[in-house]
């Protein structure tokens, strides 16, 4: 008997560990029929199951017991058995129930994409773009909260928030002791602290990084830049609380914010302290390793590297190369 | 006269007390097991008499304990769900207000079967004076022996406490009371694991419902074959059916399963009709949750038989012409009463109750509300009605815990039965404030072409 | 959010303390925070409500995080997370009672006390509210009375003024 179990997802087959989750499994497929996350997040421990977005069919359970799950299951939360089919983006059913979940993510998010600072690196953004519907149903006013600053380095605005849990599983898993929880219930939930206190921690920036949405962002780079006007490139340093391992925003010779460097799928590989996150805004307190690697399909790839490169007839025209010096000074900086 | 198992000595004065319980034949059913039957064969006797969890979802409650696991060293736990709170639904406050010992002696009987040492009777906060009723009993039983260290003489353990709960529906869901038992907030496990696997604490444990657990002492005292003989095909033994809004004689009644819903309703032994000499409307058969069906439907199978008080005749029909027995909440409508109001109150509860963990149920419940309160209200658009037909099939079969679906039944059910009501709503927005849109043809004989395919 | 300098100190009685240790032993060891329901309703009763100051005394009785405190006492619809009247009448306002004539009864609770849902009267003595199904859909109209929640069933206009009566009297 191998020790390996066989799953098909959407027609493509793969050897898997026992135990692994369907979302897991076809991460190691990769590329397009990998089931969206916003609330699952591989480190941390209990996460997922909640957001409902990356829900997908099992038309067979597995070799043993071939009938389908009647309903359709939470692939980051389901394990797969020996033999088991799963139907993604092949399957109308899951599109349509993907596209009802982000509906429902929507209608009381306040789309302010255009004053938001996790506009160009946001999951919900990236969701409606591909699931969302042109025009809202919805004809309520929108759920609104305070804005609140939970400490000098953090901002939540709690409109934004779709209640993924990733911050307070954080707070558990990664900072010693968790000062903010999800209060109230049902749709008056809200994530706060409850008396008005400071999240201070070494480690409490982690929860800017797990969020899915612009509802923690970083004080220090508030309406600083838009992320697409920045560019990253990946550092480290000596650090004596954590890995030290970062990628460096940076906006000409300026760094404007230090964030966890992180995977295709939004997931940060190492958790930072605040220190290198908050406190090192030097060229000179890094080591700087390279560019960050962007996703061509990401609007912060869309400015620099591989994709910004002046089109031919500027190449060939000194007139449009003096129209267009600032931009091309800044393609070159790097 | 119906024959009753749970509560053929409710009006005996002093039944609540355990010497009066006791002159009636109260904790036979733990001498019983205890001293003449290995759990094993108390489990066997409850698969043999077919019983069906009580709470709402109807699963084999034999089955269930079967499936509990046993792993050297690791307690297991039995956990009564007495988190009643399903709206229209009061039979197992009434069980323990007059005789509580049955769910004591359940409880006991239950225990023993499971291996359980500890065992925890979760009640609704909200029922307070219950708490205090259950907490005298269990001192009585303890005193009397039936509880504590080597029960009597048998060498069997058992501690029996009563835990509040603080107010949530939700917590009725067995991973939301476990996680509400473990003291945290009331959102329900992702599954797997069941329970089963790793409940309370991480532990083996089954969640069931009271009547579930009251229903176990005649199994055993009668044995699990007597008990299948009552009722009719997989609907075996008795149910008690909490019977409310605009009947006669509301109140908590047991009746054998297989009960013709027009001979509930109207005969005297039972609800004694419509009050007020008025017409019945609709009918809610199982707690809100489960569909709402017109009187005509209610009364009768599509096809023109009879339907019974059973979890299949009920159900007969699937959702386009069927309902559910749920946990047994008989709710009756009369002909004054408003299928849109009723509707969006149903609606502004699961509002209410979401636990808001995940995103279908959290925005989707809000999201009928509003729409439904603008229809009563008369503000709404013909648009609406399919409007809440979608958001309610994006809700259902989306979630982690039933909620998402009790919230979407009623609403779509509502709008499959009534839409003429609910046209009405919009088309006389001034009139539909003060004024019903009556009987209609809702209690009128079904014509084939009504039974059109719902969701 | 809660300003710091809203905060009153309390003082839990030595009864009060009492019986959240007794509490306490219903569950196994290591497994305290089971208590925590149990002991909001216990806090409540003496207090009224559940103060900032009194949950964070329950978060150090149990050793639990404050934060863990506030997360589960605003779960729960029957924790008090602002001062109330010493009676909170609450009327249950789901459907079967509706059926029968809560809706009603509130409008006329509403009048007679002067006081819109969730407001204590000026006396101190009474705020009211609706609450979801109190599982006696057979006897509604219903309202029940904490700390203990006494029930009164079959409720209608004269029941409720004579129940006010026999609370102000009290």
């Amino acid at each position: 008997m191998s020790d390996k179990v066989k799953v098909t997802i959407d027609g493509i087959t793969v050897e898997v560990a026992p135990g692994t989750t369907i979302l897991n499994a076809a991460r190691q497929i990769g590329g397009d029929i990998v089931p969206p996350a916003m609330c699952y997040y591989s480190k941390l421990e209990g996460s997922g199951g909640k957001c409902r977005t990356c829900i997908v069919k099992v038309s067979k359970g597995s070799e043993k017991d071939p009938r389908p799950m009647p309903k359709l299951v939470a692939s980051c939360r389901t394990t797969v058995m020996d033999g088991m089919e799963v139907q993604n983006i092949t399957s109308p059913e899951v599109i349509e129930a993907r596209s009802g979940v982000v509906e429902m993510l929507l209608i009381n998010h306040p789309l302010d994409c255009p004053v938001c600072d996790q506009a160009g690196e946001c999951d919900l953004q990236n969701l409606g773009y591909e699931h969302g519907l042109q025009k809202t149903r919805y004809e309520f006013e929108r759920r609104t909260f305070e804005r609140i600053d939970i400490g000098d380095k953090i901002q939540l605005h709690m409109n934004r928030c779709i209640l993924c849990y990733r911050c307070v599983f954080t707070a558990d898993q990664i900072t010693n002791k968790r000062v903010h929880g999800i209060l109230n219930r049902g749709d008056h939930s809200e994530i706060s602290t409850y008396i008005q206190t400071a999240v201070d921690n070494d480690f409490s920036g982690n929860v800017i990084d797990v969020c899915p949405v612009g509802a923690l962002t970083d004080r220090t780079f508030r309406f600083r830049n838009r992320v697409w006007f920045t560019k990253p490139i990946d550092a480290h340093r000596d650090c004596p609380t954590c890995s030290g391992k970062v990628t460096l925003w940076y906006k000409g010779e300026e760094v404007l914010r230090v964030t966890a460097r992180k995977d295709i799928y939004g997931e940060v590989e190492e958790f930072i302290c605040n220190t290198c996150r908050f406190d090192k805004k030097q060229t000179s307190d890094w080591v700087i390793e390279h560019p960050t690697h962007i996703s061509d399909a990401s609007v912060i790839a869309s400015n620099h590297y591989e994709t910004l490169k002046p089109l031919p007839v500027i190449q060939n025209n000194p007139q449009l190369q003096q129209a267009n010096k600032v931009e091309l000074e800044k393609t070159t900086k790097f | 006269m119906a024959r009753k198992l749970l509560l053929e000595h409710i009006n005996v004065p002093g039944i609540n007390t355990l010497d009066v319980y006791r002159q009636k034949g109260g904790y036979r059913a733990v001498e019983k097991a205890l001293k003449t039957l290995s759990p094993e064969e108390v489990v066997e006797e409850v698969k043999k008499s077919g019983l069906r969890g009580r709470g709402g979802a109807g699963f084999p409650t034999g089955m269930k304990w079967s499936f509990l696991a046993k792993p050297e060293g690791v307690a297991r736990y039995l956990v009564c769900n007495a988190d009643e709170s399903e709206p229209g639904t009061f039979k197992d406050r009434y069980l323990m207000t007059y005789i509580p010992h049955a769910l004591i002696e359940g409880m006991i009987v239950s225990s023993f079967a499971l291996g359980a040492n500890t065992s925890y009777i979760y009640v609704r906060g909200e029922m307070m004076p219950q708490i205090r009723i259950l907490e005298k009993a269990i001192a009585e039983a303890k005193a009397a022996g039936f509880l504590g260290q080597n029960i009597l003489g048998t060498g069997y353990n058992l501690e029996l406490y009563v835990q509040p709960g603080g107010g949530a529906y939700i917590c009725g869901e067995e991973t939301a009371l476990l996680e509400s038992l473990e003291g945290k907030r009331g959102n329900p496990r992702i599954k797997p694991p069941f329970p089963a696997i790793a409940g309370l604490y991480g532990c083996p444990t089954v969640v069931n419902n009271v009547e579930s657990i009251a229903a176990v002492v005649p199994i055993i005292n009668d044995g699990g074959d007597e008990y299948a003989k009552i009722g009719i095909g997989r609907s075996t033994g008795t149910k008690l059916i909490s019977a409310s809004g605009n009947l006669v004689r509301p109140g908590v009644y047991e009746i054998e399963l297989g009960l013709p819903v027009e001979e509930f309703i109207y005969s005297d032994e039972w609800c004694g009709g419509i009050a007020n000499g008025k017409r019945l409307k609709a009918t809610v058969a199982g707690g809100s949750s489960v569909p709402v069906l017109p009187a005509n439907l209610t009364l009768k199978l599509a096809n023109g038989e009879p339907r019974l008080m059973s979890y299949e005749s009920l159900s007969e029909g699937g959702f386009a012409t069927g309902t559910m027995m749920g946990s047994g909440g008989f709710i009756a409508f009369d002909e004054d009463q408003c299928i849109v109001r009723n509707t969006w109150n149903f609606s502004r509860f699961y509002h209410h109750e979401s636990c808001g963990q995940c995103s279908p149920c959290r925005e989707g419940t809000g999201w009928m509300e509003k729409v439904l309160h603008r229809l009563e209200y008369g503000h709404g658009k013909m648009s609406d009605i399919d409007l809440l037909v979608d958001v309610s099939k994006k809700i259902e079969g989306n979630t982690i815990c039933p909620l998402g679906d009790a919230a979407a039944w009623p609403v779509a059910s509502a709008i499959r039965h009534f839409r003429d009501e609910f046209e009405w709503h919009v088309k006389e927005p001034v009139k539909s404030l003060d004024t019903n849109y009556g009987l209609a043809n809702y209690a009128e004989p079904i014509a084939k072409a009504e039974v059109t395919t719902g969701n | 959010m809660l300003k710091v300098e809203e905060q009153q100190p309390v003082t839990f009685s030595s009864a009060l303390i009492e019986k959240c240790g007794e509490i306490v032993k219903r569950y196994p060891g290591g497994k305290h925070k089971s208590a925590l329901l149990p002991i909001l309703h216990e806090v409540q009763a003496e207090l009224g409500w559940l103060s900032p100051d009194a949950m964070d005394k329950v978060a150090s009785f149990l050793t639990i995080q404050p934060i863990e405190v506030y997360e589960v006492a605003s779960f729960y619809s029957m924790y008090f997370l602002k001062p109330q009247g010493k009676f909170v009448l609450e009327v249950c306002r789901t459907g079967p009672c509706c059926l029968v004539g809560a809706e009603k009864l509130m409008d006329h609770l509403e009048q007679r006390l002067g006081v819109k849902e969730g407001v204590v009267t000026p006396d101190g003595l009474f705020s009211w509210r609706g609450v979801e199904c109190l599982a006696a859909c057979g006897y509604g109209p219903v309202l029940q009375i904490g700390p203990e929640y006494t029930f009164y069933e079959n409720l209608n206009e004269q029941k409720v003024d004579q129940l006010i009566q026999d609370l102000r009297d009290k």
